[in-house]
């Protein structure tokens, strides 16, 4: 995965903090913002999740012209091969044999992001393991994603794990 | 708003109810606002007949963004250096979830100090659905 350009923006600041219910003004209000400590609107912990929007080929969104796997006129709009795939947002899902589901998230802070920053995301593979769970073997991987700002410095350091299922819990 | 070392110790906690009654709209609203479009999270039919679920439930990370308001409401956002999560249980329509950070401790490194903080993300039920740690910036 490789996000060339993620533009950290005002009004999508603002739509992820009314999404995940925070009404901190800080995220909303340049004043607030400006005299805080971040010094500009901050981005929620957890905002650069957002860099999907960036990726072009997430594949956890619909593209125009392209099979989607949810329901329209049937249950789903693809047939086998489910839809699902490893990204920063984590998630997966399909009409394939197992569902691949966020098992954990961290993320190391280098600096404050703030509206105003741009970031380009690089992507690697960490580790994998199997774990015996209830309903069979789990299979855990793990993404190591880099977000860089235009000086190649790291402002933050995401590391997701993936577990594929054999089927719902 | 940030918090200086001298005030704070382990096992000093901050409780915060995060949802009240999740609702659908607000997980197609983090849908929206992520891009993470997964019709797991917003789409009943394809949860039910395709995926084989009781219904949608929500991202996980709708609930680890949620959570961390316990962490920046405490200490400033531009504070935190480390927030991480273990997803343990699924998270539905109608919940009620409540956090609860705990400091670990507060330690000094490199002539900075930090707290390192325990959060547990409950359910109405009771039930465990999330588990983290962060670890903030303090004053001295």
């Amino acid at each position: 995965m490789a996000i060339e350009r993620f533009p950290i923006e005002a009004g999508h600041v603002m739509m992820f903090a009314r999404a995940i219910g925070d009404p901190n003004p800080i995220y909303a209000d340049a004043e607030v913002a400006a005299a805080s400590e971040a010094g500009a609107i901050p981005a929620p912990p957890t905002f650069v999740t957002a860099s999907a929007q960036f990726d072009p080929d997430y594949p956890l969104r619909p593209k125009s012209g392209e099979p989607w796997f949810g329901s329209g006129r049937e249950a789903t709009g693809a047939k086998s091969s489910g839809g699902g795939g490893e990204g920063a947002g984590g998630g997966g899902g399909g009409g394939g044999g197992g569902t691949s589901l966020h098992a954990e998230q961290h993320y190391e802070y280098h600096r404050p992001l703030v509206v105003g920053d741009v970031l380009h995301a690089r992507g690697r593979k960490g580790d994998t393991w199997e774990k015996q769970g209830r309903s069979g073997t789990l299979k855990f991987t793990e993404l190591i994603t880099e977000y860089l700002d235009p000086d190649d410095e790291v402002v933050i350091t995401a590391r997701t794990v993936a577990v594929l299922t054999e089927g719902p819990k | 708003m940030s918090v200086s070392a001298a005030s704070l110790k382990a096992g000093d906690s901050r409780e915060l109810q995060l949802v009240d009654d999740l609702t659908r709209t607000q997980i197609v609203m983090y849908a929206g606002a992520s891009g993470d479009y997964n019709p797991l999270h917003s789409d009943e039919k394809f949860a039910r007949e395709v995926a084989g679920y009781p219904g949608i439930f929500a991202h996980g990370m709708l609930t680890m963004g949620m959570t961390g308001r316990v962490v920046t409401d405490w200490f400033d956002v531009a504070r935190v250096t480390k927030y991480g999560v273990r997803f343990v249980r699924q998270v539905w329509p109608g919940d009620t979830l409540t956090a609860t950070a705990v400091v670990d401790a507060v330690r000094d490194e490199g002539g900075a100090h930090y707290a390192d903080v325990s959060i547990t993300t409950v359910n109405q039920d009771g039930t465990t659905v999330l588990t983290g740690t962060a670890t903030a910036r303090l004053d001295p």
